[in-house]
C-alpha cells in the first residue's frame, strides 16, 4: 500500500460531480505533481484529504490509517501539513507568530515553540520579515508564511496548492528552491499547481485530472506530450500537430 | 513586559490599594463599579476579543454567578459569601452546553445565539417562581453594612486575578489558538488546532470571572432580581462597549474602556438623567467609525490626530 492512497474518491456539489473515482498512490520521499485546467477538480481533492469537504464516497488512507472522516485537525496531528492557493494568513498576527501557531502543534512550550518557528523562519528565508504583521506582506510572501507555518508541524507530507499562483518569475525560481529543499529533508509533497515551469521541473511522477476525472498519468515528460492533456489545456486541434 | 510597563504597573497598584481609603463614600462605590466592570470586560475580551467569538449574551453568566450564591441563600439559608464559589461555578457548569451548542455556528449567528440565550434566562429567571423567586429578586444582609473599603478590596482582588488569568493565558499556547480562531477559522483547523475544544477553553474562564463579578456584584449590592442581572442592554451590550472602547484584543483596553465607560455613566446619570442612554449608542457608533480598534488598539491614530503637522509640499509654499 502507498503512503497516502487516495481509493475512487468521489465528491458532488448538488449535481456537480467535482471530483469523480480519483484513484492514486502517493509514494513516501517523491514530489507529486497534480494538474489540470481551472475548476478541474484539484483543490477539491485537497479539501477532501484534509476533511474540508468530507468526500461523498471512497476512502483515503495515510500510513494505513484511514483519514476519510477525521476531523480536519487530526489529520493535521497525524502528520499531514497543508497551504492554501488563497492564503489564509493569521492577518493581525505577525510572521513569527503565524509560524509559532504552526509549531504548538508538536509543542505547548512557548519558548520552545518560538524556536522552532526561528529554525523555520531561517529554513524559508523569512527572517527578515519577522516581526510584520501578516496582512502586510506581499502575496510571495504570504505564500511563504503559508510553507513556514505548516513546516513548523513538523508535517511528513506536504499539500502544497499553488504555491506559485501569482508569483513573477525570479519568485518561482526562489518557491521551487523552498520546495526542493522540503522535499530533500524528507517530506514527501503532493503539489497542486498551474504553473508548468514549476511542477514540470518539481515533480517525480504526475497525474493531470479533467472534469474531476483522470485523464493521464505518467512523468511530466509523459505528461507534457500526452494527447488527452493537450486536449484538455490547449483544445483538439493542436492534438494532431503535437 | 519592559522595564518602563513593570514601573508603570507598580505605581498603578499602589494607587489602586493605597488611595481608597483616603475617598469619600461615593468614590469608593464607583471604584467597586470599576472593578467589577474591569473583570467583566475582561472576561468577555478573552472570549469576544481575542478568541473572536462575539458574544450578545454575557448576562447569562452574570446572572447566574450572582443567583448562583443567591439560590443556595434562599433555599438553604447559606451565607451569601458562598456565592463568590457557587456563582461562578454555576456560571462555568451551564457555559459548558451553551459553548458545545452555539460553538458549532460561526460569526453573526453565534452571536444571535448567545443573545438569545441571555433573554431567555431571563425570562425563565422571572418565571420560574418556586426556584428563583421570580421578579422580586431577593434581599440579604450587608456583610459590612455601609462600609464600602472591604467590597472595594474583594473587587479589585477580583479584577486583578482576572488580568493576571488572562495575561498568562494570552502569552501561552491557548493565547496562540484563540486568536488563530479569532483570524482565521479554517486555516486555525488546518494547522491541527482543535477549534470547538479551544473556543471552549477561552469561554470557561471568561464565563468563570463574569460570574465571579455577578457574586461581587449580588454581595455588594444586597439585591438581586432577573431583570437586572439578566439585563441585555445594561450587562451584555455594556460589556462588548467596555471592551471596543478600550480595545478588543488587548490586555488593558478593557480595563481603561471599563474605567472611562463607569466614570461616563456615572457623570451623565447624574448631570443628564434619563438621557444618559441616548449617549451610549452615539458614543458606540462613534467608535466603530472612528477607533475599531478602540483607544488602546487605535492609540497611534488618536495620537497622530492630536500632533498632526501641516503637510510639507515639494518647492515650499
Amino acid at each position: 500500500m502507498a503512503y497516502l492512497e487516495i481509493q475512487h474518491v468521489v465528491r458532488r456539489f448538488g449535481g456537480l460531480v467535482a471530483v469523480n473515482d480519483i484513484t492514486a498512490g502517493i509514494e513516501q520521499g517523491e514530489i507529486f505533481g497534480l494538474i489540470g485546467p481551472n475548476g478541474s477538480g484539484k483543490t477539491t481533492l485537497f479539501n477532501c484529504i484534509n476533511n474540508y469537504y468530507t468526500a461523498n464516497s471512497g476512502e483515503i488512507v495515510f500510513k494505513g490509517i484511514p483519514i476519510t472522516r477525521k476531523p480536519t485537525h487530526e489529520i493535521c496531528k497525524l502528520g499531514i501539513g497543508r497551504t492554501f492557493q488563497v492564503v489564509k494568513p493569521l492577518r493581525r498576527m505577525t510572521v513569527l507568530e503565524n509560524v509559532m501557531v504552526g509549531a504548538f502543534l508538536r509543542t505547548s512550550n512557548a519558548t520552545k515553540a518560538r524556536d522552532k518557528a526561528m529554525e523555520v523562519l531561517d529554513f524559508c528565508e523569512l527572517m527578515h520579515r519577522k516581526d510584520m504583521l501578516a496582512k502586510d506582506l506581499p502575496i510571495a510572501d504570504k505564500k511563504r508564511v503559508e510553507i513556514a507555518r505548516c513546516l513548523a508541524g513538523d508535517p511528513e507530507l506536504m499539500l502544497l496548492d499553488e504555491t506559485a499562483a501569482g508569483l513573477n518569475l525570479r519568485e518561482i525560481e526562489a518557491a521551487m528552491e523552498i520546495v526542493k529543499k522540503i522535499r530533500d529533508s524528507g517530506i514527501t509533497c503532493f503539489v497542486v499547481e498551474h504553473v508548468m515551469k514549476f511542477i514540470m521541473g518539481l515533480s517525480d511522477r504526475m497525474m493531470c485530472i479533467n472534469f474531476g476525472s483522470e485523464i493521464a498519468r505518467g512523468t511530466p515528460q509523459e505528461i507534457a506530450s500526452h494527447p488527452e492533456v493537450i486536449k484538455a489545456y490547449l483544445g483538439e486541434e493542436y492534438v494532431e500537430g503535437g | 513586559m519592559t522595564k518602563k510597563n513593570w514601573f508603570l504597573l507598580a505605581i498603578l497598584g499602589v494607587v489602586v490599594v493605597a488611595i481608597p481609603p483616603f475617598l469619600g463614600s461615593y468614590f469608593q462605590h464607583v471604584l467597586i463599579l470599576i472593578m467589577m466592570w474591569v473583570t467583566m470586560a475582561t472576561a468577555w475580551n478573552l472570549l469576544g476579543g481575542y478568541c473572536g467569538q462575539v458574544s450578545f449574551g454575557h448576562a447569562v453568566f452574570f446572572g447566574l454567578g450572582a443567583y448562583g450564591g443567591g439560590l443556595l441563600h434562599l433555599h438553604w439559608g447559606t451565607s451569601p459569601w458562598w456565592g463568590m464559589i457557587a456563582g461562578p461555578l454555576l456560571a462555568v457548569i451551564i457555559g459548558i452546553p451553551i459553548g458545545l451548542i452555539t460553538f458549532r455556528l460561526r460569526g453573526a449567528y453565534f452571536a444571535l445565539a448567545m443573545l438569545a440565550l441571555g433573554e431567555t434566562f431571563r425570562i425563565v429567571f422571572i418565571n420560574w417562581e418556586p426556584v428563583t423567586a421570580g421578579a422580586v429578586g431577593m434581599i440579604f444582609s450587608r456583610t459590612w453594612g455601609a462600609q464600602k473599603l472591604p467590597y472595594y478590596y474583594i473587587a479589585l482582588a477580583v479584577a486583578a486575578l482576572s488580568i493576571y488569568v488572562v495575561y498568562r493565558l494570552v502569552h501561552s499556547k491557548y493565547g496562540y489558538y484563540f486568536v488563530s480562531i479569532r483570524e482565521d477559522q479554517d486555516a486555525a483547523e488546518g494547522l491541527g488546532i482543535p477549534t470547538t475544544k479551544y473556543k471552549l477553553y477561552a469561554l470557561i474562564p471568561s464565563a468563570f470571572f463574569t460570574g465571579l463579578a455577578g457574586a461581587v456584584y449580588m454581595n455588594y449590592i444586597a439585591y438581586i432580581e432577573p431583570h437586572s442581572v439578566f439585563n441585555l442592554s445594561a450587562i451584555s451590550i455594556m460589556m462588548m462597549l467596555c471592551v471596543m472602547l478600550g480595545g478588543a484584543g488587548t490586555l488593558w483596553g478593557p480595563v481603561l474602556g471599563a474605567a472611562a465607560y463607569t466614570i461616563l455613566s456615572e457623570a451623565l446619570r447624574a448631570g443628564i438623567g434619563p438621557l444618559a442612554y441616548l449617549i451610549f449608542p452615539i458614543i458606540a457608533c462613534l467608535i466603530i467609525m472612528f477607533l475599531p480598534d478602540g483607544i488602546i488598539g487605535d492609540w497611534g491614530k488618536i495620537k497622530r490626530v492630536f500632533s498632526r503637522r501641516k503637510p510639507v509640499y515639494a518647492g515650499g509654499e
